[in-house]
């Protein structure tokens, strides 16, 4: 195979990647701060996806020019989620919280299934065969307008919680519950907060994965995992680390793809999650000890 | 040995046991045969649920990958069978050493390199994956286009080869099931069960108090994944017919955890209780959304979340607890 193959294909997987990357930011961050494990990450894309589907299907609107109002939709629903659902359960044990959000999950998927039905949908915009030439590379334009996005979104979120006081203050929960409640920070506000912003991210992630992938309610449970993948490789709890292991992986199953069979490239992404665990188990990007 | 094993158990419990066994061992005699699907459904995530409640529920370690151990047993058993033709409880003797194996292979490197917590459940639905997939491409399972157990009309039950009716699988169920309820309260009253539960409790105190917790562990592990795998070769047996893509789901996993922690995790009748809370929960539903003529892909699903969401709500220790408490079956302390 000529080289360029190689070089478009590993191309095309980073650009995934990054849109990838920024959905494992919300679990990430979700994690990092509420340390509740988002059983249900990928269920809540899917359901940007569909609204991003059903809003250009029926009313023409353009993925890219809804991502801000739909990751709004998304924040609402993760900060009530958080708030009326989640904030009792955030002292009681792993398996109790894991089982809380099982069922959200499994509710989420089958109200999708209900009003979707099972066959993959998909948004065909203008640009959806339109491509940039650089030298040798050929990049899809989808694929690139995603990946800028992501990085917007993912930076925007990283100046938030540096350099604005609610930013600020949402780290020192993160870093100190009892200290934040000490000096008088409403947590579980913060926490419904954070879930909101953790889902807004995955909300953003899922409107423009719409312009690459096909989307049914199956596609869930697989992106839960995917992030989980994503975040462990890169590092939970930290957010240049989910974006990171986002791209190894877009990159690890792009190349997968291309050199054994497609249907196995998510092999090859557990196999770098299982080698992490086992000699990094921090993650690459990973600070805390486990 | 019958006498230390009920120890401390109230003579009420010990009734209603013993009616509860007799009610099972009789229910094939006048249970219709959907009846007896649901039963036989019940016991195999009894049973399934009991294994998995010994590494969760008595050593605190989290593991969401539990049906890599259904399957390992499954496909173990039935290629035996398919290709050479070997008896299931022969192939037993394969799969389940397998299973065993590969679970000590994952507890080893989890609890050496102290993966602990969600990075453990994250690594054990990885190995499930990583199977799922494996088996996609294996072409001695026959990949993803499944591998099918030859069928016929019997005419009569070999227990031997497993090929029968269902009332077969239905006493073979709840003989594993009764051997778990005994075999896990011998454990927990023996010195390993005081050990796993110093470790679920506190896994530094327990260190300090000399308790080799990777031993322990790894016990458990073991232990666990024999006793999942072997529900795998009845699986394949009951069902002749396995599909990566289905028993090395993540939602298999989810199914063998549902019923512990709904009914109890940690204690002995809590996944007895949990499976058929859920079980028939579940065939409820079907039947009731039936009746009222609701025929939606997804409605059942919905209705059974919403139930799971209630129940983790309202009784966060699970159903088991707390109805003990309203029976007055409270354990005396001997």
């Amino acid at each position: 195979m000529p080289f360029e193959i190689y070089l478009n294909v590993a191309v095309a997987g980073i650009l995934t990647g990054l849109v990838y990357g920024l959905m494992a930011l919300g679990l990430s961050v979700i994690f990092g701060v509420v340390r509740v494990v988002n059983f249900a990450h990928g269920e809540m894309m899917t359901v940007a996806m569909y609204i991003a589907v059903t809003l250009f299907s029926t009313l023409g609107l353009d993925p890219l020019i809804m991502l801000v109002p739909i990751a709004v939709v998304l924040f609402a629903f993760g900060y009530l989620l958080q708030k009326s659902v989640i904030n009792p359960f955030i002292t009681r044990p792993e398996h109790s919280q894991f089982l809380l959000l099982v069922a959200v999950a499994i509710i989420m998927v089958n109200v999708l299934l209900i009003l979707f039905g099972p066959d993959a949908q998909n948004v065909q915009v203008s640009y959806s065969y339109d491509s940039y030439q650089i030298g040798p590379l050929i990049v899809d334009a989808t694929k690139t307008y995603a990946a800028l996005a992501a990085l917007v979104v993912a930076t925007a979120l990283f100046c938030f919680f540096r350099y604005t006081t609610l930013g600020t203050s949402i780290r020192a929960c993160a870093d100190n519950y009892t200290g934040a409640l000490v000096v008088g920070l409403d947590v579980k506000h913060l926490y419904a907060l954070t879930f909101g912003l953790g889902a807004a991210c995955v909300g953003a992630a899922g409107v423009m994965l719409v312009l690459i992938v096909d989307v049914t309610p199956a596609l869930g449970p697989a992106y839960t995992l995917l992030a989980f993948v994503i975040v462990i490789t890169g590092g939970l709890g930290s957010m240049p680390g989910a974006l990171l292991g986002g791209v190894m992986i877009g990159l690890t199953e792009a190349m997968a793809g291309l050199l054994f069979t497609p249907s196995a490239k998510s092999m090859f992404a557990f196999a770098i999650l299982v080698l992490v665990l086992l000699f990094r188990p921090q993650g690459i990007m990973g600070k805390r000890a486990v | 040995m019958i006498a230390r094993l009920i120890d401390g158990v109230p003579a009420r419990a010990l009734i209603l046991l013993g009616l509860l066994l007799a009610f099972a061992l009789f229910a094939p005699l006048f249970a219709s045969d959907y009846v007896l699907t649901v039963l036989i459904l019940i016991f195999y995530f009894a049973y399934t649920g009991q294994a998995w409640n010994i590494m969760m529920g008595f050593a605190g370690q989290l593991s969401l990958g539990h049906t890599l151990y259904v399957g390992l047993g499954a496909y173990t058993a039935a290629a035996l069978f398919v290709h050479y033709g070997i008896a299931p409880w022969i192939g037993l003797m394969v799969g389940v050493p397998i299973a065993a194996a590969v679970g000590a292979f994952i507890g080893f490197l989890a609890f050496r390199f102290r993966v602990g917590g969600v990075y453990f459940a994250i690594l054990t639905i990885a190995f499930a994956e990583f199977a799922r997939v494996g088996f996609d491409h294996l072409p001695f399972t026959a990949g993803s286009s499944g591998l099918f157990l030859p069928v016929k009309q019997y005419s009569g039950n070999d227990l031997w080869t497993l090929r029968g009716e269902p009332v077969m699988f239905y006493y073979v169920l709840l003989v594993a099931t009764v051997a778990a309820f005994i075999g896990c309260r011998m454990l927990l009253r023996s010195r390993i069960g005081y050990f796993w539960l110093a470790i679920r409790e506190d896994e530094e105190a327990a260190r300090a108090a000399g308790i080799d917790t990777f031993r322990y562990k790894m016990i458990a592990v073991v232990i666990s994944a024999a006793m999942t795998s072997f529900a795998g070769v009845i699986y394949a047996f009951y069902y002749n017919n396995l599909f990566p893509e289905q028993i090395f789901h993540i939602s298999r996993s989810i199914e063998i955890i549902l019923g512990p922690i709904v009914g109890g995790i940690g204690t002995l009748f809590g996944p007895i209780l949990g499976a058929f809370i859920l079980t028939g929960l579940a065939e409820a539903l079907t039947e009731g959304l039936h009746a009222i003529g609701v025929d939606v892909p997804g409605a059942k699903q919905v209705f059974y979340g919403i139930c799971l969401l209630f129940v983790i709500m309202a009784l966060p220790d699970g159903v088991w607890p707390w109805l003990k408490r309203r029976l007055g079956l409270t354990e005396r302390q001997s």
